[in-house]
């Protein structure tokens, strides 16, 4: 991330405040508490890579602490917890991307998670996936092209989470450096059915879309806890004519994204 | 992970929900030990976790401990969906039979991102099939974790169920253990289906459907003990205790992929361009070369399996250790079976400079790589 130029100002170890971090040609210093760390350096972000069972405690300890963006990476947290945690953070002015995602990269700016700022490259573009390297796989396509991007954003897989495409995509409409939005989802849930009803209402940018899992079987987990089909609700199918329905255009492969933006 | 219907009603009825008295029996003799303790009259439920069980021939009453152990054995052994019933339960008959059957359920609203209580008076049947044909028939309440179930939530649900009045304080009591219990074991699905008014007039939790989330096993050791692994198909297990995610298909491709979004959409693509896929497999971020090995013996494992498609997009998985693992899974594994690579990300050069040695095909995009394995899935015809 400090070699990508975000602006990394500190590290939270509980234990290990007054200590430094050496990483890519900078040093860090370390707090006990995202508190302190926040008034010690004015950080307007927060990027969560701790162990499931401790990631609660820090988006509630890095909301608390008043900061208004929070990337939470881990993976394999319960539902139970995350409804608890998103229902803490809906009274608070924070913004939670995540969890179990690959947070967001403005390419040329900065980038807070995990995304390669190999394949990256600026331009106009808006993406907003509950992918990981799904992502990666269209973004690579675009930078190949010739086609920059404006902000990746990985909302990631889980069901109960932070930011989700309606939110992403209202942050796109509005955001001058972006032109048109690619928009990647997969079966289960219905966000990408909201996300459909929003983009038909709200939305004057294009939105072209990619639906991952239409081989999937009913009713099997595919990796994803989001991604499961219960009946008929959630189907790679329902997505997709919703989504085209909403005047969205819709790929059958995400190799040809790229010509259809182009 | 799912639980059996045995463990579903215990979990029940340790958290004060009425169930019939009833015990697990292994073979047809321990059926007619339990019928007779039972007092005769039971009704012998197979033990597998899929639905239609009574559909199947799964489910039948006996009227003596001589009939229970007759049924009980053509019970066990059968196949449903598939399963083999290695167990039954042997329940006693509901006290008086049954007067009427309701349907009662705990789960997880994702677009409200609460708990909900979903409740109807056409119980007995497939829940799928009541909201399609009279989704008036069902009733909702969500609930908020801080307040848990309140009186007035399960008192609308009683109305509106038409439930007679002397029975709404149980209700209220099974409505509120079924939450707590579904709470204390992190579960995603506790369902009662039927619930039944008893000839006697009571309510009792006929029969049991429960889903635990799988991201919490971790701290609910008791339930994760719970997993009936002779039910899982033993190359699933071995995926699972390897810490990647493996879904068995019905196709001729196997793939190997990072991410379970790029798995489906790899997936998608073999289908595309005219293979079906053979499995779902993600490997996750930073998978080892032991990991990249298993899988690929799970893969090859599948006879029906034509070629084999690895797409790796390197972020934290690095594609030289993926080609490790490749490499050593090669060598273990004597197979004939063509192999596409595609590799991208980090390390993606060193991985394939590593697997030029090997003799496999390399491809620079997903739709490529789909396309030349649907080729040599053709070309090769093992299954034929």
């Amino acid at each position: 991330m400090i070699a990508f130029g975000t602006n990394v100002v500190g590290g939270v170890v509980p234990g290990k405040g007054g200590q430094t971090f050496e990483g890519e040609g900078a040093t860090v210093p370390i707090f006990d508490s995202v508190r302190e760390a926040a008034e010690a350096t004015g950080a307007n972000a927060s990027i969560i890579f701790v162990p499931a069972r401790f990631a609660p405690d820090a988006m509630y300890e890095a909301a608390d602490a008043g900061l208004p963006l929070v990337v939470c990476l881990t993976e394999h947290i319960p539902v139970l917890e995350m409804i608890a945690v998103r229902a803490y953070l809906d009274q608070r002015n924070t913004r939670l991307i995540g969890p179990n995602c690959p947070g967001l990269i403005t390419p040329g700016g900065a980038k807070v998670g995990i995304i390669p700022g190999s394949i990256v490259s600026p331009g106009s573009v808006g993406l907003v996936s509950r992918s990981g390297t799904l992502t990666y796989e269209v973004v690579y396509a675009l930078t190949q092209q010739g086609i920059g991007q404006s902000t990746c954003v990985g909302i990631g897989g889980d069901p109960i989470k932070g930011m989700d495409f309606i939110e992403v995509l209202r942050l796109f409409e509005d955001d001058p450096d972006t032109s048109e939005v690619i928009m990647i989802g997969e079966i289960g849930g219905n966000a990408e059915e909201q996300a459909a009803a929003f983009i038909r209402d709200n939305m004057s940018k294009r939105v072209t879309a990619f639906i991952a899992g239409r081989t999937a079987p009913a009713g099997r987990r595919m990796g994803h806890a989001g991604a499961i089909v219960e009946g008929k609700s959630g189907t790679a199918e329902g997505k997709i004519a919703a989504l085209q329905a909403a005047g969205v255009q819709v790929a059958d492969n995400p190799d040809r994204i790229v010509a259809m933006i182009s | 992970m799912n639980l059996h219907e045995y463990q579903a009603k215990r979990l029940f009825a340790e958290h004060g929900i009425p169930i019939p008295r009833g015990e697990v029996a292994y073979t047809p003799q321990d059926a007619r030990r339990i019928a007779g303790d039972l007092g005769g009259k039971v009704v012998v439920k197979a033990q597998v976790l899929t639905g239609g069980r009574g559909k199947a021939g799964g489910i039948k009453l006996a009227a003596t401990p001589n009939e229970a152990e007759q049924r009980a054995g053509e019970i066990l052994g059968m196949k449903i969906k598939g399963l083999t019933v290695n167990k039954v339960l042997v329940d006693e008959m509901a006290p008086g039979g049954i007067a009427q059957e309701l349907y009662l359920a705990a789960l997880i609203d994702r677009g409200q991102r609460r708990p909900m209580i979903m409740a109807s008076a056409a119980g007995g049947m497939d829940i799928e099939e009541v909201a399609d044909k009279t989704p008036e028939q069902i009733h909702t309440v969500h609930i908020d974790p801080t307040l848990g179930v309140r009186g007035y939530q399960t008192t609308y649900l009683a109305q509106r169920m038409g439930l007679p009045r002397e029975l709404w304080r149980d209700f209220h009591a099974i409505v509120a253990n079924l939450y707590n219990c579904f709470k204390a074991s992190d579960a995603s699905l506790t369902e009662i289906n039927p619930l039944i008014i008893t000839g006697e007039g009571k309510l009792m939790a006929l029969d049991g459907k429960f889903s635990v989330d799988d991201n919490a096993l971790s701290r609910q050791p008791r339930l994760a003990e719970m997993r009936d692994v002779e039910e899982e198909p033993p190359a699933e297990a071995e995926a699972r205790r390897t810490g990647i995610t493996f879904i068995q298909l019905d196709g001729n491709i196997g793939c190997m992929v990072n991410g379970a979004g790029l798995a489906m959409a790899t997936m998608d693509i073999i289908k595309l361009y005219g293979g079906e896929p053979a499995n779902f497999l993600d490997i996750g971020g930073g998978a080892r070369a032991d990991q990249v090995a298993t899988a690929l013996r799970l893969i090859l494992s599948d006879p029906k399996v034509e070629a084999v498609l690895f797409n790796i997009f390197g972020g934290i998985t690095r594609g030289d250790e993926v080609a490790r693992g490749i490499l050593s899974a090669l060598a273990q594994i004597e197979t004939d079976v063509p192999m596409v690579v595609r590799l991208a990300g980090t390390n993606a050069e060193e991985g394939l400079a590593l697997l030029a040695e090997a003799d496999m095909l390399t491809a620079a995009t997903l739709s490529e790589a789909a396309q030349i394995a649907v080729a040599a899935a053709k070309a090769s015809g093992r299954a034929s």
